[in-house]
């Protein structure tokens, strides 16, 4: 049961968002295109369970061999789960980011920022980023 | 997320936000062709890393570019790479007085070079700080004409030059021509290295000990070779004219395309040196820091020779630098970057680190620092890494030593 990334809705600094569940909980993580221009990930850093977000705030940290990249919360809510054990395997979120690669889990303070791409509109900044 | 892609350079050259009329290598189509990603650095458009190739599409090219910087690295550490680092300021100093004027500008005789010899050497000013660190080779054309040859780094190409510019005037048999455009540079590095490019030159680069350097051909076409190299690895770096160098390039692929020969990026190019334990211009040296205080004291012969800066160099040796270079290994997984302050074991502020990252080969961070002389001997340090206190411990540099052949 692999998700379903064309209802997706994706941010500006390529975190993606699952909110289709309808439970208001949504799953996040970083888009494979982004995962791919980064290549070679040697770090993560998460935000601890409880910690209460706002869109834009930044929630953890990815380095890749030359770079620091903070991750930026796409959602504004509680973090109620967070995938602890994938900073241990960051090759298996370069190979898999929707599914096994989810970063954190959030209960929705409100409804999704409307800045949030859909699927098509974040192709599209993609491949114009070339 | 942040930008995805940065400039390698972006901390450190000071490069404007959007560099104007970069130039390009003689390489460059091929770079992009081949999916290399490249960004801004020391005036030059070159390439970070290579980008993955369509395995069908990559069918049809002679030979598929390693994916990313850690696949490049190892490339070079298990097999060879091929690294274009045309970037590099070339200065060529004939007449019979090149030598001298050489060994008054460089802080390493020169007057002594034999033809066929290369020296790494610092450029000093008259404070003994880094204006740069360079090689100068003494070579021989067939011809039997010989002369001098300095490579510099690209970022301080053109300050050279100015330096250059009025001592050369006290030394009016000594002409200087900068080669840079007119040809291109290119490092091979790795254990295959020299066993493939052996049989690619008139010349065989086996027969050359490390910095010996030659002029040979390959089918009448004039190549430097020059066993030297900038990643820890035996290897050669190749001056050859602007024109051949993709032709040549693509020979070398080629011919290793057995035994895995690979382009490498800057990326690459900068995990590999700080393995290596090697000073990056702008980062382990510049105009604030000394020979003596990088830890390069090899690079300085002071006695029985005048050279600029060598009153000050005497004095720093004589009193002591006030700071060492030294290399650490951050606890953990997360790097500590440059600009990172170190502390001592109580927490005082004593350094900063210079360079420092993953250590694709030894799959923990490395670091380098400076710091202060009192602490040289230190055996426990903090890394303050972006407000998170990291402990490290002081290692001896090189971080890797290649294994002896």
């Amino acid at each position: 049961m692999s998700r379903d990334t064309t209802k997706l809705r994706f941010a500006e600094t390529h975190e993606w968002v699952d909110a289709t569940q309808e439970d208001g909980i949504a799953t996040i993580g970083i888009s494979k295109f982004a995962l791919e221009a980064l290549n070679d990930l040697v770090y993560m850093d998460l935000p601890e369970v409880g910690r209460t977000l706002k869109v834009g705030d930044e929630f953890g940290e990815v380095e890749s061999v030359k770079a620091v990249s903070p991750l930026y919360s796409p959602v504004s809510g509680e973090v109620v789960e967070v995938h602890s054990e994938l900073p241990d395997k960051l090759e298996s979120l370069n190979e898999d980011p929707y599914d096994f690669g989810w970063i954190i889990k959030v209960k929705l303070d409100g409804d999704l920022p409307d800045s949030l791409m859909d699927h098509a509109a974040y192709e599209k900044q993609c491949s114009e980023a070339g | 997320m942040g930008p995805l892609m940065t400039n390698p350079s972006a901390s450190e050259s000071h490069e404007p936000a959007a560099p104007v009329n970069l130039a390009k290598t003689p390489l460059d189509a091929w770079h992009r062709r081949m999916g290399g990603k490249m960004v801004p650095f020391a005036g030059y458009e070159m390439p970070i890393q290579y980008a993955a190739v369509d395995p069908d599409e990559a069918s049809s090219y002679i030979a598929k570019p390693a994916n990313g910087i850690v696949a490049e690295h190892q490339a070079c550490r298990n097999r060879a790479a091929l690294f274009d680092v045309s970037h590099m300021g070339r200065l060529r100093f004939d007449g019979d007085d090149a030598a001298k004027f050489l060994d008054h500008v460089l802080t390493r005789r020169v007057a002594d070079l034999p033809v066929g010899g290369v020296r790494y050497s610092m450029v000093c000013n008259a404070e003994g700080g880094v204006l740069d660190d360079v090689l100068v080779s003494h070579l021989e054309t067939p011809s039997e004409r010989r002369f001098h040859l300095l490579v510099v780094n690209a970022s301080n190409r053109q300050k050279i030059l100015k330096w250059i510019e009025p001592h050369l005037a006290d030394f009016p048999s000594v002409t200087m021509s900068d080669r840079t455009e007119l040809t291109a540079m290119i490092a091979v590095q790795g254990p295959m290295a020299i066993e493939i490019t052996k049989k690619l030159f008139s010349f065989d680069p086996s027969r050359l000990k490390n910095y010996q350097a030659r002029i040979t051909d390959q089918f009448a076409k004039p190549v430097i070779v020059s066993r030297t190299g900038y990643t820890g690895e035996d290897g050669v770096e190749l001056i050859v004219r602007a024109e051949e160098a993709t032709r040549i390039w693509e020979n070398i692929l080629l011919a290793g395309r057995e035994a895995g020969f690979t382009a490498a990026g800057l990326g690459a190019r900068d995990t590999l040196r700080m393995e290596a334990g090697m000073p990056l211009y702008g980062h382990e040296l510049d105009e604030s820091v000394d020979p003596i205080t990088a830890g390069l004291n090899f690079s300085v012969k002071l006695a029985d020779r005048n050279f600029i800066g060598d009153e000050a160099l005497r004095e720093i040796k004589k009193t002591g630098p006030s700071r060492v270079r030294i290399g650490l290994f951050p606890e953990g997984k997360r790097p500590a970057r440059e600009g990172c302050d170190v502390l001592d074991s109580n927490g005082t502020k004593i350094g900063v680190v210079t360079s420092g990252g993953p250590s694709p080969t030894l799959g923990v961070p490395i670091a380098m620092a400076y710091v202060d002389a009192a602490h040289a001997k230190d055996t426990e340090f903090q890394i303050d890494i972006r407000g998170r206190t990291t402990p490290a411990k002081p290692t001896k540099l090189p971080f890797y030593r290649r294994p002896a052949s």
